[in-house]
């Protein structure tokens, strides 16, 4: 019974990965690799390199990848629903409470001083992704010198369109990757 | 609470692109969230869309897949819920399954790899756009509280590598401490 055995493994992965996708990883590695021994080291470490470069969440990415090369199609749903299925239940009971109580004028309290909190995680994010950005390194390994031009006046350009035109987030992302190909092809370093 | 059936398509939409140019983290969808459905369509309050970060943050699972349930459900009950998670996820099981037959040619690919490189840049800019709004919003308040607390979770988590649930955690203690002496002071006045 492999599907059923791909099915409860994601989701012990959707239940106790708190904290965003980083923190499925481990989960799934310990699953895959150390419990059922459904695929080997290098292969899972093809699938975190695979993840990080795709969009979408990772823990859905992983369970996509995991899914196809151990079992197909079928596969692939059935990691991916193990994945949904704690998340959709708690957040849709989180969702129901917080409808019903959000005007409730303590709790608005409360509400209000985790907004601080979550403009910080956010801003904290987008400083981590400028970085990766700007010096291919974190703010640590980061050294002036390397600072890559392109990217720069990309980021720049973007920021200034968008804090001016009101532009669509997509058409920022999407714009910024062709110019930026495009750039770097016609410099030769491609 | 309103339901109306006839934004889920809008819905899907909506959510299938945010997914399908969603690279990075969980903070970067809600960013193309709050934008589309705070700024472009708005659906949700900036307020909401900030408490609803916090759920999310605080729930386990994917944190675009939680967005994706909460924000659904606030358009159209359990249906807006089913629709949503249906566009967030369509878009990486498609792209994923497709890579994974061929991802050594992928991974290797210098186009590629250029333009995700650049697009960073881009998805960078997007979030400090929503990071500018949403802290202005903060300072806005005149809280000397909330201001502190924003500018202490940066540095803890960017600097410090801090995790983003303690930080909801401590934060939520302080509201609690708020919330006492709040209700303190109001009997205070009606004594």
């Amino acid at each position: 019974m492999l599907l059923l055995k791909l099915f409860f493994a994601f989701i012990q992965v959707g239940l106790f990965s708190v904290g965003g996708g980083y923190a499925a990883i481990p989960l799934i590695q310990e699953q895959i690799v150390n419990i059922h021994g459904l695929m080997t080291l290098e292969e899972f470490s093809d699938l975190i390199t695979v993840a990080e470069m795709t969009p979408g969440p990772i823990s859905i990415n992983s369970a996509t990848f995991v899914g196809m090369r151990i079992a197909g199609v079928p596969g692939v749903l059935i990691c991916t629903l193990g994945c949904i299925i704690p998340s959709f239940c708690i957040c849709l009971t989180l969702a129901h409470f917080y409808y019903k109580y959000r005007t409730v004028s303590g709790v608005q309290v409360v509400l209000g001083s985790l907004r601080p909190a979550v403009v910080a995680l956010i801003a904290s994010a987008g400083a981590s992704i400028l970085m990766l950005g700007l010096f291919q390194a974190e703010l640590k390994e980061a050294a002036l010198s390397n600072i890559r031009v392109v990217e720069l006046v990309i980021f720049i350009a973007a920021l200034f369109i968008l804090r001016k035109f009101k532009t669509s987030a997509i058409a920022i992302i999407l714009g910024s990757g062709a110019a930026g190909t495009i750039i770097y092809a016609l410099m030769g370093a491609i | 609470m309103k339901k109306d059936y006839s934004k889920l398509w809008t819905l899907f939409k909506s959510m299938f692109v945010l997914s399908a140019c969603t690279f990075g983290g969980g903070f970067v969808i809600v960013s193309l969230m709050k934008k589309r459905y705070v700024e472009e369509l708005k659906w949700l309050e900036e307020d909401e869309m900030l408490d609803v970060t916090a759920i999310t943050q605080s729930a386990p699972g994917p944190l675009p897949v939680n967005a994706s349930v909460i924000i659904g459900y606030r358009m159209a009950g359990i249906a807006g819920s089913l629709t949503a998670i249906l566009g967030t996820i369509l878009p990486p099981m498609i792209i994923i399954s497709v890579i994974s037959l061929f991802y050594e040619q992928f991974r290797t690919n210098p186009y590629i790899a250029a333009a995700l490189q650049v697009m960073r840049a881009g998805v960078a800019a997007v979030i400090f756009d929503v990071v500018i709004n949403l802290a202005q919003n903060v300072v806005k308040t005149k809280r000397i509280l909330y201001i502190v607390m924003m500018i202490t979770a940066f540095i803890a988590t960017y600097l410090f590598d801090v995790s983003a649930m303690i930080i909801i955690l401590t934060c939520l203690g302080i509201g609690l401490i708020d919330l006492v002496v709040t209700l303190k002071k109001k009997k205070g006045e009606v004594a």
